[in-house]
């Protein structure tokens, strides 16, 4: 489904990744774990596209997407800190990726609705974002990206600055719900336990270690 | 993360051009083109020699210097008293004072110069005296809010260890406290004296042929008399030592930021015993000075033979003085005029000023270049920009000055820099992922640009219109040079009205100043509330 191929990039001169590689089957979720500065986000960018490697090559479904823009990618990213469009309502949010894709508005509406209720946000479509607690805004994050259906979704230490319990709940809620739909994912944590509890395999990455 | 290591998601450089063009063109054509014509006729050898030849010259240059020097020394002095009450104590109305004077700072000069004619007998109307008032009365609230934002920052233990060293109160203010305000009271210093040195509308109601700054005296040689290129040998020459004086100030700020380490406001307390005297009459004479004349203005504007009537006020409406014979000054004519200049003005600044914002940011290092061309003309005093423009286009095909959009367009661009400034911090903050997140949505360049960009800019662009439109209501340096007789504007009119003899011309003129007064400050206190409000709704957002 997804293919990472010997991904090399340099930060200020300094190698960060080097020579990576990595392969997802369809419907894996894969715990990319490391500590900071290992440059896991950087390559969840490069899948992304929204930073292109020095060397290497990012194959989407078999075709190589290396210099594909992201929005012709169709990959899903859940920030860290979520980034919400905050002049857009909740339910306008989730339902962006599906006005892009040119869905009707009806249909967009019903989708988004039905994405919400998948998160545990049902009803929560006329909400402003900037008054959702740290909870919720994370679920509306993982709500839009889903509800395009991307080929690869990308999870940015998602669950980080949450206080303890909640984060437990929502590691196993959002893993779940990836499950549930299919999802291949890549998530990205510096937290053994929480890479351990969400994801079907688990890939190191440290300084000089590529797997 | 910055976005330009984004090479797959960047703009389409046709569109970048496409938004870059119309700000760009528009400082070309308008700003630097005037310039450059404006320096070629100013640096031939002849009218240099000429100019300078002139006995005038010199003396209309010693009578800038020295106005200005005593200008400033006179705020500074007068300022230091309420400063301190303001950043010293907590008192009732104590930021209704902060806002009065600062109110007074943003009214147009014109204004401010018929207020002082309003409240000087007419004896020292055109004394010395007068134009040093209104120097004062407009720059008070620069030395309050400048040192006042230091002094508030000092810990008054500094004072007491020097008392318990043995300094009395004055000894200890004049070897500690002052001395730590002297940066504040140079920075301070610094823009009153940029200000009354090329102070324009002021002198202009109330200077006399012998008191006359370089800037009027540009204004009256190139319009009153008809010699170009003696007036732009002062324009150069002004900006000139202005350039000078700039380069100084900052290098001697410098100099001085890093000797003191200010750790933020100090808690302010309640005056006691015999300072609540000495409050009192610091900030109510402060007061006193910068609204006495203001009431002046509206008391006098409803007297006009000794008593009071509404006579000036009734009469707006008609230039007609007697069956037949006509004033060429429409008081109400003037104030329609102002108003839709006003409306184009903030139109074409808005246009402009937000088109220049997108291609600032989307256009990363290089939209610098942009950005410091765009801060020129607030550079540039508002007179040298009208005369460039006067001496550029007044021949074919360029013969414009009878087109009706020629003052809103010099209006702009003296506006433009405020509204760029108003909206390119917003523009600047705005986190590149969320526009990454559009993109990993599927939204193409163009379209996750503008969903995470525009709706951001609209705020204040709103700001920047505000402003716009109070600068164009009391711009009156530019106009002086491209209004067209017919269509004056409220300053011109003030101008011309406090020139005519009669009681009746004088009281419109106060009529017009309180009205064009009156739509100032409410104009400018909107845009503070909605910055208010602004700052309120961000931070109920924050969790």
């Amino acid at each position: 489904m997804l293919g990472v191929h010997d991904i090399t990039i340099s930060f200020e001169g300094r190698p960060l990744l080097e020579r990576v590689s990595l392969a997802l089957d369809a419907g894996e979720i894969v715990a990319l774990l490391g500590p900071s500065g290992s440059g896991k986000s950087t390559l969840l960018r490069i899948i992304a596209g929204l930073i292109v490697p020095e060397g290497g090559t990012v194959e989407i479904d078999g075709a190589d997407c290396t210099h594909v823009p992201t929005h012709r990618r169709s990959v899903g990213m859940v920030f860290q800190d979520e980034q919400l469009f905050p002049h857009l309502s909740v339910g306008a949010n989730v339902a962006f990726g599906l006005k892009m894709a040119g869905m009707a508005a009806r249909e967009r509406r019903r989708r988004s609705d039905d994405m919400l209720e998948l998160v545990g946000l049902g009803g929560f479509g006329d909400r402003q974002v900037g008054r959702l607690s740290g909870g919720e805004a994370k679920r509306v994050a993982l709500a839009r990206s889903l509800a395009p259906t991307p080929k690869v979704l990308l999870l940015d230490e998602p669950l980080t600055g949450l206080d303890r319990e909640l984060h437990d709940r929502l590691a196993d809620e959002v893993a779940a719900i990836l499950r549930a739909t299919g999802t291949t994912a890549i998530w990205v944590t510096h937290d053994a336990a929480e890479a351990a509890a969400v994801a079907d395999r688990i890939v190191r990455l440290g300084a000089g270690t590529s797997s | 993360m910055d976005r330009y290591r984004d090479p797959l998601n960047r703009l389409p450089r046709w569109f970048v051009a496409a938004v870059a063009a119309p700000p760009l063109g528009f400082l070309l054509l308008f700003y630097v083109w005037p310039f450059a014509t404006l320096a070629w006729r100013g640096l031939g050898v002849d009218a240099i020699v000429d100019t300078l030849d002139r006995a005038d010259t010199w003396k209309v240059l010693w009578f800038t210097t020295w106005q200005a020097s005593a200008s400033t020394l006179l705020t500074l002095t007068l300022g230091l008293a309420p400063a301190w009450a303001v950043s010293r104590f907590s008192f009732a109305g104590r930021r209704a004072f902060l806002s009065a004077l600062t109110a007074v700072f943003v009214l147009p000069t014109v204004v401010v110069g018929a207020a002082i004619v309003a409240v000087l007998p007419a004896s020292l109307d055109h004394s010395v005296w007068a134009i040093l008032g209104a120097h004062v009365v407009f720059n008070l609230a620069v030395v309050v809010r400048t040192v006042g934002a230091v002094w508030e920052q000092l810990p008054p233990e500094l004072e007491e260890a020097a008392a318990t060293l043995g300094a009395g109160p004055g000894r200890a203010f004049r070897s500690v406290t002052l001395p730590l305000l002297r940066p504040a009271l140079a920075a301070a210093g610094a823009i009153i004296f940029l200000f009354t040195f090329t102070s324009f509308g002021v002198i202009r109601v109330l200077g006399t042929a012998g008191r006359s700054t370089i800037e009027v005296e540009v204004w009256r040689r190139a319009t009153q008399l008809g010699d170009l290129g003696g007036a732009a040998v002062l324009a150069l020459l002004q900006l000139a030592v202005l350039a000078a004086l700039v380069t100084w100030s900052a290098r001697a700020q410098r100099r001085h930021t890093h000797t003191i380490g200010l750790q933020g406001a100090l808690p302010r307390r309640r005056p006691i015993g015999r300072q609540r005297w000495w409050v009192a009459s610091s900030v109510g004479g402060a007061l006193a000075v910068v609204m006495v004349p203001l009431l002046a203005l509206v008391e006098r504007s409803m007297r006009t033979d000794g008593s009071y009537s509404l006579a000036a006020w009734r009469s707006l409406g008609d230039d007609e003085i007697r069956p037949g014979l006509r004033l060429g000054v429409d008081p109400l004519g003037a104030l329609r005029n102002s108003a839709t200049t006003a409306l184009w003005a903030t139109l074409f600044a808005v246009v402009i000023g937000g088109l220049a914002v997108i291609a600032i940011t989307a256009l990363g290092r290089s939209g610098r270049l942009l950005d410091t061309g765009l801060m020129l003309p607030l550079g540039t005093s508002a007179v040298t920009i009208g005369f460039g423009m006067l001496i550029t286009f007044d021949a074919p095909p360029v013969d414009w000055r009878a087109s009706w959009w020629l003052v809103p367009v010099g209006h702009a661009l003296v506006a433009v820099p405020f509204v760029v400034r108003a909206a390119l911090g917003v523009g600047r903050s705005i986190d590149p992922d969320l526009r990454a997140a559009a993109a990993t949505l599927g939204a193409p360049p163009i379209r996750a640009w503008a969903t995470t960009t525009l709706p951001f800019l609209r705020r204040p662009l709103a700001t920047g219109a505000g402003l716009a439109a109070a600068i164009s209501l009391g711009e009156f340096g530019a106009t002086s040079f491209l209004s067209r007789s017919g269509s004056e504007t409220l300053p011109i009119a003030i101008e011309r009205l406090l020139g005519r003899t009669g009681r009746l011309f004088q009281a419109q003129a106060f009529a017009l100043s309180a009205i064009l007064a009156a739509a100032t400050m409410t104009i400018v206190m909107l845009v503070d509330a909605g910055a208010a409000f602004e700052r309120r709704e961000d931070h109920a957002r924050r969790p």
